[in-house]
């Protein structure tokens, strides 16, 4: 048989098929249609959740490590491992019910802990209604972005936390500071999910894949826990060099293709709002790449491979929150105005203020986060090519978005108070003179990266 | 016999090492180094705070010759590790008491 022919049979057999069918059909009309769980979504959700766990393992991992010193390379590395592996058993435990259990108020949920109930059966919702996700991809998914939240904060902290210290600070700020910002950002019935915040009637927050609730948080985080270690000895004195950018730069196109199921996975679906995101994904990103370096140059420096890199992220970040909020010109901009003010925030803020934000994770992080928040009630306007609906007015929206923002910083500085002084009560938080000196790869963990 | 240590610019030493074969040199003992002299260093930029390198990289050039090449091998390496900009490097002759090839126990001259 022929190709053709082979068509042409195939067609005929399924319009008998579809004839057959027909009487089913009006009967299954008449009572709720089942929900459908799309393989084509789940394979993509599938796919999403394990790209994000390469943005941790080795993207960060990588990323971080080449910024610091020889000496604390594997510091680094094992903290964002062990971290994002202990954020994974406590999200299962209890942090998905805290986050997105059944019961719950406008600030945090509870139930399903130990995953209770949750059997291959269950199922999670998607933005389409009747559509819907095997539940243990959703909370899988979910769980890489406690994963990654969590190991970013690290950023701020390294070459000088105690190992057992940053275990410590991992649980009681996940527990509280990252469940609740999670509950209040995207679960049904939370504070900033629903809108109308304080009695007004300003509509919902948007964050599409997790600008407040990853990078807002976790830069706003580090910071404060950067503040309350204090400076590394020597800080702004010694050479702190990177001690490999070429391992920066593999760590930061691992974070970029993980992205990919970061932001475009926030969709939940194999659809137009996920590829919408994507392709903001790369155009963001290639245009705060471009413009750290221009940024760079105006400056007066050389266009170099760590600015680079660092409008990279800075480019993600921004558009993280906007990803499948807004059109591709609008990320093009996005990306370009967070890459300048992070690249100010990086090179004049943080030398000028004298705090020791060891890898810029608030520089980046946490000012791209708040640049991308408030930018995204802006870039959602359709008439800036953004995909909200006729109706939408961009003043509300941004008066939404900074009250997450402003939400989001408040939450994140008390929490990480909290859960730093417990860590130092219970542990010192930072290593001795000695072991920071000699490096905290032997100090804390009896190894070094390199043995040459 | 003389010592003949050169420090010169990393990227002339496979040009070094042609025009001192071509004289009949036998061996040389190459090491990578750090340090400066009127070339002070460069400055490195990350993410806006500046380091100071005052050490610039360079190679070391060891090779022990009997007394008569000596005067070539110093013009040669001049030349050869030369480019006419600061940071050329430097050239030291030092007297050598004793040389020995370990292997056959040779002595002198003929250990080299």
């Amino acid at each position: 048989m022929k190709f053709a022919n082979k068509i042409a049979a195939a067609a005929g057999a399924t319009a008998l098929a579809l004839f057959a069918a027909l009487p089913a059909w009006a009967q299954d009309a008449a009572a709720t249609p089942a929900p459908v769980v799309d393989k084509g979504d789940t394979a993509w959700m599938m796919t999403s959740t394990i790209l994000v766990l390469a943005m941790i393992l080795p993207g960060l991992a990588l990323f971080y490590g080449g910024l610091t010193r020889t000496k604390n390379m594997l510091s680094t590395m094992t903290q964002i491992g062990a971290l994002a592996c202990l954020a994974m058993i406590i999200w299962v435990v209890y942090g998905y019910g805290l986050a997105f259990g059944p019961e719950g108020n406008a600030v945090i949920a509870w139930g399903k802990f130990f995953l209770a109930g949750v059997t291959p059966d269950s199922l999670a919702d998607t933005f389409s209604d009747g559509f819907k996700l095997p539940e243990y991809v959703f909370i899988s998914f979910q769980m890489t972005f406690a994963a990654i939240t969590l190991a970013l904060v690290l950023g701020a902290t390294v070459e000088r936390m105690k190992f057992s210290a940053a275990l410590i600070f991992g649980v009681i700020w996940l527990t509280i500071v990252y469940f609740p910002i999670a509950h209040m950002v995207w679960a049904a019935g939370g504070f900033l999910f629903e809108g109308g915040m304080f009695g007004t009637s300003l509509p919902a927050a948007l964050d599409f894949a997790g600008g407040t609730v990853v990078h807002i948080n976790a830069g706003v985080s580090a910071l404060v826990a950067s503040l309350i270690l204090g400076k590394r000895i020597g800080y702004q004195k010694e050479i702190m060099a990177p001690h490999s950018l070429t391992l920066t730069m593999v760590g930061t196109g691992l974070l970029w293709v993980g992205w990919f199921g970061f932001n475009a996975g926030s969709a939940l679906e194999a659809n137009g709002s996920a590829a919408l995101a994507m392709i903001n994904t790369f155009v963001a990103t290639a245009s705060a790449a471009l413009f750290w370096m221009l940024a760079e140059t105006v400056a007066g420096h050389k266009p170099s491979a760590l600015g680079f890199c660092s409008g990279i992220i800075a480019g993600l970040v921004a558009v993280t929150p906007a990803a499948g909020n807004s059109g591709p010109f609008g990320a093009i901009v996005l990306g370009a105005v967070a890459s300048v003010i992070c690249f100010y925030a990086v090179t004049v803020l943080k030398p000028k203020l004298g705090y020791d934000d060891a890898l810029d994770a608030f520089g980046i992080h946490g000012i791209g986060g708040i640049v991308g928040a408030i930018g995204t009630g802006i870039v959602y306007a359709p008439s800036l090519g953004g995909p909200g609906g006729d109706d939408f007015a961009i003043g509300p929206q941004v008066a939404t978005q900074i009250i997450a923002v402003l939400v989001a910083i408040v939450w994140a500085t008390v929490g990480t108070l909290i859960a730093t002084s417990i860590a130092k009560a219970v542990t010192g938080l930072r290593v001795s003179e000695e072991v920071e000196r000699e490096g905290l790869d032997l100090g804390e963990h009896g190894e070094r990266a390199y043995n040459i | 016999m003389k010592l003949i240590l050169a420090i010169i610019k990393p990227f002339k030493l496979d040009e070094v090492r042609e025009a001192l074969t071509g004289l009949g040199i036998a061996g040389m003992t190459v090491t990578e180094v750090k340090g400066f002299g009127r070339q002070k260093g460069q400055t490195e930029i990350y993410r806006g705070a500046e380091y100071a390198t005052n050490m610039v990289p360079k190679v070391k050039i060891e090779l022990v010759c009997d007394d008569a090449l000596a005067p070539r091998v110093v013009e040669t390496l001049q030349q050869s590790a030369g480019t006419g900009s600061i940071g050329d490097g430097k050239i030291f002759v030092l007297d050598v008491g004793q040389a020995v090839r370990i292997r056959t126990g040779e002595t002198d001259e003929a250990a080299l």
